[in-house]
């Protein structure tokens, strides 16, 4: 690479290779965000699109490439280390502490923390307001929107610089997931670098900055949300028309 | 009709019996409990671990009155405790560094790591055997009853009596504060929440920063504890012998799988369901039921469903019925 620090993104996942033992599922998948923006990773099922976000928060070991945050290297970096570092992963499924109640899942979240949260506490409240007066109900007693919200505001209590999101409107209604999407513009509008693995292609790429759709763990097309969503064979193939 | 009578009788001999085992099953099931929330596995080796607890507290005990130490009225062994609580913590860390840690490291199925602690069960009953040998034991001293049974017939003049031993007392009161204290821990505490996050959901506690090994050596430390106030318990109630401890295993599991395993509020209400079922199966209510009816209809079995010797069968019935019926308990735990 011979990009100078400031054209580098501030989180990009270079030539990645590996899967998870067997055969390959990654197969030099290039995955980067800027400071503050929104990527999205798209493809069809199978394509690899959890596995890339995952080998950049480093729970899968990469045969080739590499993984820089900030300019630093943190390709050998185990995943606890990466959330020290400012990274914040929200897992697709079982992402909350069901038994736990919401307060005690932001506890959680700041765990690592040693000092005063609570201010961290307040701004998510204030991002997702249906929490605060269900702050003192269990988790898992939640509809999925609001568990996804929980998620999501576990994840912010690091006050991490990347937010990496999986799936996060899997099995929400759509009215929840619209709703959930400008929560996450507006995590993104708070300084937050977001990369999120999407379903649904259409409404991920229309509040993306960029949008990668993968196939067979390959980038098959990289560009802005409005390019992709422009781009007659992106539509075709993997919008629906 | 004599319903003061009757009940005098009923509470004499099934209600505070029931209550103080149940009270001693509750703190043996919280520790086995506790166990399966965070190292996912049934410890078979708790009954040996609570014989363990105690055999040192005796020791501690003796010791202690050949010093010519007392707290009378209240026994010995309350002052011993420490010391019994302190070896057991020791042993069960360095059991967890010696067998259970290797097979965490290399991801063992649950099933691998309950035939491991099969093994450190033989190896622990061994050990409480060599410290103490195989006999029955006596080891409560200070004031025997709070109120004996002549006593209660003087202030009350029924021709029922009903006796409150210091043991029965002991142990009510030890449980409740034990129970109150686990709750405020598990509840209030950031290390206790962090217990709670990893027995709720492993990955989503390690991507939170949690360590795994501190709230490994945490529960040990907790669940040893539980594990000797239960033994010294029951033994000031009833008498120490290594091979009773051992069966006490039996209705402890059916206590926590009662209550959902991994749940503690549930191993404390456990402990009670199995301790009334035990008592009301096996007593005799020939008298209670005398009191109630009218003098013709006087019963003339002893109205006893099982003798005293199925007791460890009832307990076992309970463990079936439940996991038939609802295997992750009436609280919800895991299912086992």
């Amino acid at each position: 690479m011979s990009e100078t620090a400031n054209n580098t993104p501030f989180l990009i996942g270079e030539g990645m290779t590996g899967g998870y033992g067997g055969a390959d599922i990654l197969n030099g998948c290039t995955i980067a965000v800027e400071k503050g923006e929104i990527a999205v990773i798209v493809g069809p099922n199978g394509a690899g699109k959890s596995t890339a976000m995952k080998a950049v928060f480093g729970m899968l070991k990469l045969r080739k490439g590499s993984v820089r945050l900030g300019g630093e290297d943190i390709t050998r970096l185990q995943p606890q280390e990466r959330v020290a570092k400012g990274m914040a992963f929200v897992p697709q499924t079982e992402n909350v502490f069901a038994s736990m109640t919401v307060e005690e899942n932001l506890e959680m979240g700041a765990f690592l923390r040693r000092d005063d949260f609570r201010g961290t506490m307040e701004q998510v409240y204030a991002l997702f307001p249906v929490l605060r007066d269900k702050r003192h109900q269990a988790a898992g007693e939640l509809s999925g929107g609001q568990r996804q919200q929980v998620a999501v505001g576990r994840a912010l209590m690091t006050e991490p610089a990347v937010l990496l999101l999986d799936e996060p409107t899997a099995g929400v209604s759509p009215i929840v997931m619209d709703e959930l999407f400008d929560r996450i513009i507006d995590v993104a509008r708070t300084g937050v670098t977001v990369l999120m693995v999407e379903q649904n292609a259409r409404q991920a790429l229309e509040v993306a900055d960029r949008g990668y759709v993968l196939v067979q763990g390959g980038n098959r097309f990289t560009g802005s949300g409005a390019d992709l969503l422009a781009n007659p064979e992106v539509r075709s193939t993997f919008l629906g028309g | 009709m004599d319903i003061l009578n009757a009940f005098v009788v009923f509470a004499n001999f099934v209600l505070l019996p029931a209550l103080t085992y149940g009270a001693q099953l509750a703190l043996g099931a919280l520790g086995a409990t506790l166990i399966h929330g965070i190292l996912r596995f049934s410890n078979f080796a708790h009954g040996d671990t609570m014989a363990f607890g105690t055999a040192i507290t005796i020791l501690a005990t003796w010791v202690l009155q050949a010093m010519g130490v007392s707290i009378a009225p209240l026994p010995t062994a309350l002052l011993a405790m420490p010391a019994g609580i302190a070896a057991t913590i020791l042993v069960v860390l360095a059991t967890d560094r010696m067998v259970y840690r290797h097979y965490r490291v290399r991801k063992v199925s649950s099933v691998t790591l309950v035939m491991a602690s099969l093994g450190v069960m033989f190896v622990m009953g061994g050990l409480v055997r060599t410290v103490i040998g195989v006999d029955d034991r006596q080891f409560a001293d200070g004031a025997r009853f709070v109120f004996t049974a002549a006593q209660f017939r003087e202030w009350t003049g029924l021709t029922e009596t009903l006796a409150l031993r210091s043991a029965q007392v002991v142990t009510l009161v030890t449980t409740a504060i034990a129970v109150i204290w686990l709750q405020w821990f598990l509840k209030k505490t950031r290390t206790g929440k962090s217990m709670r996050a990893f027995s709720d959901n492993e990955n989503l506690a390690l991507l939170s920063g949690i360590n795994p090994e501190r709230v490994v050596v945490i529960v040990w430390i907790l669940s040893a504890t539980l594990a000797t106030l239960a033994g010294v318990l029951y033994g000031l109630d009833k008498s120490f012998r290594p091979i009773t401890y051992f069966q006490l295993l039996l209705p402890i599991f059916a206590a926590a799988v009662v209550g959902g395993l991994g749940n503690p509020l549930g191993a404390v209400v456990g402990g009670f369901v199995v301790a009334f079922s035990e008592v009301f199966v096996t007593y005799g209510f020939k008298k209670v039921v005398a009191y109630l009816l009218p003098a013709g209809l006087q019963p003339d079995g002893l109205l006893q469903l099982l003798s005293t010797d199925y007791k460890i069968a009832v307990s076992f019935t309970v463990l079936v019925l439940v996991l038939l019926l609802k295997p992750t308990g009436i609280f919800g735990g895991k299912s086992s």
